[in-house]
């Protein structure tokens, strides 16, 4: 079996807003990835994406607060390290991210160069200024950048340049897991092309061991990752493999973002795009039973009191809900006619 | 735990859902022309620089059709429906407004042709005067079109009618303000806006990029509907092809200023002609064919 890169257990966080209450917004959440391996999450806004993103890196600061779990990269625990700590030695080598707005991520004071500089310098590595320059060109010439553009300002490289950049600078000390959080959904088709292209390569080269990639543009995550798994209010609700997860969803939830999907291709303009009525809880107060019931076309009254479990059924597939999945595939099938 | 209950399956959503079919291939040649342009253009100069934002672009919007216009950023897109809208004048070239040339040359005479052309922007959050409340924006457009002096009791109805259009409930959204909603009942409150207006002509400028999937579909489910129960013209700006060959009845595809290709979305997106559409179409991820990444050169 292949190494598990990334094993996070039963990990839950909290924002405490200003009025001191408790959101947890990630929700004992259980996932691991393998070396070589990409796992897509996807959801509606307000889900818990971009927070769980956030947990992952062991990083915390306010409002943002752990609560409980493990957190294991390459069988090193990050969980409960200090945050100077993490910083200096998990950021960067053990973990990288690649926030949404990571086009805006550079001082527009410095060159890019200045930028691998400070990492090297932050996780306090013996390197002259020469080796670091050398390493940034051998880096930058992989990856098919132009190596002049380590002398210029950000405001000089286009929006799709700038983003190719902040991801070759956010791995250039070989992370275990990179954390992708949108990386292309501000960007034009051929540009977003290009950065998933260079994700691609340098998981095909080991500059990479394993990544996450989060975004709500499923026909994306489909094409970029291995395994899909949906979130919900906060909670991992089904995870498969992206062609399953897109073609056969088991839970209801899931179903109904597949059917939000979108592709310039033949039929699909005929298919009948469906929504998801409602909006997601508000997780102040979540609901005590099944967190999508209130939504969910199937749910019964026993739903809207009872709690969940995560189902693994095998085969890297897992889901929750309190329906089995025949009963469910046979809802559907009737559905379809 | 599992249940033994059978699956009960609730109705899908109360509201009528869009009907295709025929109506979803219909020929709008036939029908009056709403709006058209001749060779319009827009020239910018910076400095010592010139930028030919739209360059000798002609198009004809018929009455009802939905129309998408299709380019990356930078292409002229921007430009293009600031001059559909009146906020821009266009170099060179005229405007045809239901068959006669468009005169915006006074305030009076924008303010009239406003009434006829209306737009909902991409981002809904500074779309709001957030100062107002909900009432009182609903309320402006009753006012403007004409009902200043019906009974209280009638302008409640109405704006009653319209929330409920876009699925919004109109008792829970007096006395609050815009930016107490969620972007996508934001943009919908939009769409409940254009339903009491009623202009000829909707221009929608990226109302779904701020938006994810889900409440895309909600949103697009509502502009479609808007267009068959009033029988407007939308004319929808977007950067998303898989939307556009989805939503439109007619597409043009725009690069550097120019409409390089246009007609049904299925012969523009499934047999695309030029080759900057033949790109565009091939950069876009797909489900059931594959995405070929060697295509693309990093540069």
């Amino acid at each position: 079996m292949a190494k598990k890169m990334l094993e996070v257990n039963q990990l839950t966080t909290k924002y405490i807003t200003r009025q001191g209450e408790d959101v947890y917004s990630v929700d004992h959440v259980t996932l691991d990835i393998e070396e070589g391996k990409s796992l897509g999450i996807a959801g509606e806004s307000g889900c818990g994406k971009s927070t769980l993103a956030l947990s992952l890196m062991g990083y915390y600061f306010p409002p943002l607060h752990y609560t409980s779990g493990t957190i294991v990269v390459d069988g090193k625990d990050i969980t409960g390290l200090d945050p100077d700590t993490v910083r200096k030695t998990v950021l960067g080598s053990d973990v990288a991210y690649i926030p949404q707005a990571a086009m805006n991520a550079l001082n527009p004071t410095r060159k890019v160069g200045k930028f691998i500089e400070d990492v090297i310098r932050a996780h306090e590595l013996p390197m002259d200024k020469k080796q670091i320059r050398e390493m940034a060109e051998q880096r930058f010439a992989k990856l098919g950048l132009p190596v002049d553009a380590l002398d210029k300002h950000s405001v000089e490289l286009s929006g799709g340049m700038r983003q190719r950049v902040v991801i070759a600078v956010s791995t250039i000390l070989n992370p275990k897991v990179l954390i992708a959080d949108e990386p292309s959904s501000a960007l034009d088709v051929t540009s977003q092309k290009m950065v998933i292209k260079m994700m691609k390569d340098m998981m095909a080269q080991g500059m990479v061991k394993s990544m996450i990639f989060i975004t709500h543009e499923l026909p994306l995550l489909y094409n970029v990752t291995d395994d899909i798994m949906v979130m919900y209010a906060g909670q991992i609700v089904e995870r498969g493999s992206a062609k399953e997860m897109v073609f056969d969803p088991i839970h209801p939830y899931s179903r109904g973002l597949m059917r939000s999907i979108l592709v310039p291709e033949e039929g699909t303009r005929d298919v009948k795009l469906t929504a998801i009525p409602g909006t997601p809880p508000n997780l102040k107060h979540p609901p005590i039973g099944c967190r999508f019931a209130d939504r969910c076309r199937y749910a019964t009254a026993a739903c809207k009191v009872n709690q969940q479990p995560l189902l693994d059924i095998g085969g890297g597939r897992s889901y929750r809900c309190a329906f089995s999945e025949k009963e469910l595939r046979e809802v559907y099938e009737r559905e379809d006619g | 735990m599992k249940t033994d209950e059978k699956i009960s399956v609730q109705p899908e959503d109360t509201r009528e859902s869009v009907t295709f079919g025929s109506d979803r291939n219909k020929d709008f040649s036939k029908e009056p022309l709403c709006l058209s342009g001749k060779g319009v253009t827009r020239v910018f100069h910076t400095g010592k620089t010139t930028t030919v934002a739209v360059d000798h672009v002609n198009f004809e919007f018929h009455k009802g059709e939905l129309i998408s216009i299709v380019g990356e950023s930078g292409s002229g897109k921007t430009t293009l429906s600031k001059i559909l809208l009146g906020l821009l004048e266009p170099t060179e070239g005229e405007i045809f407004f239901k068959g006669q040339p468009r005169d915006i040359s006074t305030g009076a005479k924008k303010k009239e042709y406003w009434k006829g052309i209306q737009a909902i922007f991409q981002d809904p959050f500074s779309s709001y005067n957030v100062f107002h409340k909900i009432d009182a924006v609903l309320l402006d457009c009753i006012n403007m079109r004409g009902g200043k002096n019906l009974p209280k009791e009638k302008k409640i109805e109405m704006m009653t009618e319209a929330c409920s259009f876009v699925n919004l409930k109109f008792a829970e959204l007096t006395n609050k303000y815009p930016f107490e909603l969620s972007g996508g009942q934001m943009q919908r409150l939009m769409i409940a806006r254009i339903f009491l207006l009623k202009p000829d002509i909707l221009l929608a400028d990226e109302p779904t990029s701020m938006i994810d999937a889900c409440s895309r579909a909600t949103i697009l489910d509502m502009l479609l509907n808007l267009r068959n129960e009033t029988g407007m013209t939308v004319i929808f700006i977007t950067h998303d092809i898989g939307l556009a060959y989805y939503i439109s009845d007619s597409v043009y595809i725009m690069e550097h200023g120019k409409f390089v290709e246009s007609g049904r979305p299925d012969e523009v997106m499934l047999t695309p002609k030029a080759p900057y559409t033949k790109r565009l179409i091939s950069d876009v991820p797909k489900i059931h064919e594959p995405w070929d990444l060697s295509t693309v050169e990093i540069k």
